[in-house]
């Protein structure tokens, strides 16, 4: 067994590696709790009802529920690694001392491009929102992209300034976004005397029959996309082992619980075809329910649902960015820790026009299936990540904080349902699967044949493990 | 096995490399767009003079529809009708699965070959 133990705060073998200064480790699991959450409750909010579109209400709730297990999956997998490899950098720093470099590269890429996406379309979804309530009080026309430009600003300056306090904004803001959507389902199902919920007229066939169902699973990824970023602030957490599982799996089960509620409340209050193209379905739920406390409630309720959204995704996306700099993958200058804030600041700065340039220049549902198509990726690889971990280290070779149950179950569920997620994207968006897939075999041969040689070899390897068997 | 020693990288070099990356990534958005080959589009098949009834709306999903604004069937119509088309080539999704299991094929094996490198310098040759 290796002489570190991941349960220990003296001797987790953690600390900063590369750098002179280290990231604060100042976080608690609630904080992980959180990010997690506060990165996918937007999905409630928005984004998850072109699951409706793509196949009717019905298809959006077994998607709802086969994403769950999805999901579920990943927070296990994820749980158990991240657990036992602490550091920035999340599944990217697993790939990089489990597959390899280039897989590391990819996945690294996976997570700053996912988080990015998400980033940029949260913005969007703000700048919409404000419009749509501007239009509502007499002021139509009002122009979005100052909103867009000034979100984004926001949070990445708050980003900048220190991690303490970015995920403690997130954590009552998401609380804040979570409690509203568990009022909405209060009043309309249990407290309003006169329900406004309608499922039996409203509730139709599967339009499109069960080829929708599986082109839902597209869509029913938004119900859950980024719970996975927990793993990001592996190195800013007091105790890794202990925070980062409890934040993930009470974050996967807060998030079932907010998604299942979601389509019961929308469902039961709009005809399928209009929800499934509706920009902000929570808000024009609030509205038919014509409670004007619950308007403002999932008005309020949305937009700190985007905000909460897009300062998680700076946070993990810097992180990601920060993690391949600083192992040489990309321009070591992107691995700096900030003197003061011990934030990776220059990451942080980096990322803010680029995730403008989506922002303001893609419409909202590329710009969301990029970022489900990058997730995707990053949840096909896990499977192949958590076999040749147990391979490679079993059990008994280093200790968890963590072990998941049933392996390799879990590992070939998710397999099978990332394969079903493939084809879904591929009935109808599969021009865009085609060209993410071609940037990545591109940058994959790009950086090995050119970038990889800059890298030190040995030194990508940080965790003080034992040598893995077979090699 | 002696040690790799990387070259020392300019800062140019560094700078040029990021710009790739950039150009890369945000071609594979938009290079899609820009080429009219965005999937996701929905067709509407508004007939003449819609109807509730003729568009399949019972008296709760016209009640719905009033209160999201839509007041008369016309308003709503190209909503209620638009559908994705889901017809798909066999052949477009066998060049799907191979792209996709071609893409992980690349992948795992370079990162096989690199990994073996770490993990022989970080702990010694057996």
């Amino acid at each position: 067994m290796s002489n570190t133990d991941i349960t220990s705060a003296e001797m987790d073998g953690m600390g900063p590696k590369g750098t002179k200064l280290g990231l604060a480790r100042v976080l608690g699991p609630a904080h992980i709790w959180g990010l997690g959450v506060g990165i996918v409750l937007v999905g409630e909010y928005m984004g998850w009802n072109f699951a409706v579109g793509k196949g009717g209400a019905y298809a959006a709730l077994l998607a709802c529920w086969f994403a769950g297990i999805l999901y579920s999956c990943v927070a296990m997998i994820d749980s158990e690694v991240t657990s036992t490899v602490a550091a920035a950098g999340g599944q990217y720093t697993q790939a990089k001392h489990i597959v390899g470099p280039l897989m590391a590269f990819n996945v690294g890429l996976y997570l700053v491009f996912a988080y990015t996406m998400l980033e940029a379309a949260n913005a969007i979804t703000f700048g919409f929102l404000i419009d749509t309530v501007a239009g509502m009080t007499g002021h139509e026309g009002l122009d979005q992209r100052p909103f867009i430009i000034l979100s984004i600003m926001f949070l990445a300056w708050l980003n900048y300034r220190g991690v303490l306090a970015t995920l403690t904004f997130s954590l009552v803001i998401t609380a804040f976004a979570f409690c509203a959507i568990i009022a909405l389902f209060l009043s309309t199902a249990v407290f309003m005397s006169d329900s406004p919920l309608r499922h039996v007229e409203l509730m139709t066939d599967l339009p499109y029959g069960w080829l929708g169902v599986l082109a839902a699973m597209h869509f029913g990824l938004w119900y859950y996309l980024g719970i996975e970023g927990t793993c990001q602030a592996a190195e800013e957490v007091r105790s890794p082992a202990r925070a980062l599982p409890f934040g993930t799996l009470a974050g996967i089960m807060t998030l079932l619980i907010a998604a299942t509620l979601t389509w019961y409340v929308s469902v039961g209050l709009m005809p399928w075809e209009y929800l499934g193209q509706a920009g902000v379905p929570l808000f024009d739920a609030a509205r038919l329910s014509g409670s004007m406390t619950l308007m403002v409630l999932l008005g309020v309720g949305t937009m700190f649902a985007t905000l909460a959204s897009a300062n998680g995704c700076i946070n993990d996306a810097s992180r990601a960015w920060f993690a391949m700099g600083r192992d040489h993958y990309l321009p070591d200058w992107f691995g700096a820790v900030h003197p003061k804030f011990r934030t990776p600041y220059r990451s942080i700065i980096f990322l803010v026009p680029i995730a403008l340039v989506f922002a303001l220049g893609a419409p909202l549902d590329q710009v969301i299936t990029f970022s489900i198509l990058s997730g995707l990726l990053g949840y096909t690889f896990m499977p192949m990540n958590v076999i040749l971990f147990r391979r490679k280290w079993p059990l008994d070779t280093i200790k968890r904080g963590y072990e998941h149950p049933f392996h390799p179950i879990p590992a070939i569920i998710l397999l099978c349902l990332c394969g079903v997620t493939f084809f879904a994207v591929f009935l109808g968006y599969g021009s865009q699967l085609v060209a993410m897939l071609s940037f990545y075999i591109i940058v994959s041969l790009w950086f090995h044949f050119w970038r990889y040689r800059f890298v030190r070899r040995a030194a990508q390897f940080t965790m003080p493990w034992p040598r893995p068997r077979g090699y | 096995m002696a040690n790799y020693i990387p070259p020392v990288q300019s800062k140019i070099s560094q700078i040029i490399d990021v710009i790739v990356l950039l150009v890369l990534a945000v071609g594979a958005l938009y290079v899609p767009l820009f080429l009219n080959l965005v999937g996701s589009a929905q067709t509407s098949n508004v007939p003449d003079n819609p109807t509730w009834e003729g568009l399949g709306q019972n008296p709760t999903m016209v009640e719905k529809w009033n209160e999201l604004g839509y007041a008369t069937a016309a308003d709503a119509a190209e909503l209620i009708t638009a559908r994705f088309d889901y017809s798909f080539s066999i052949l477009n999704l066998l060049v799907m699965i191979v792209v996709v299991v071609g893409y992980y094929a690349i992948v795992l094996r370079f990162s096989g070959k690199e990994y073996r490198e770490v993990i022989s310098e970080k702990f010694g040759d057996k």
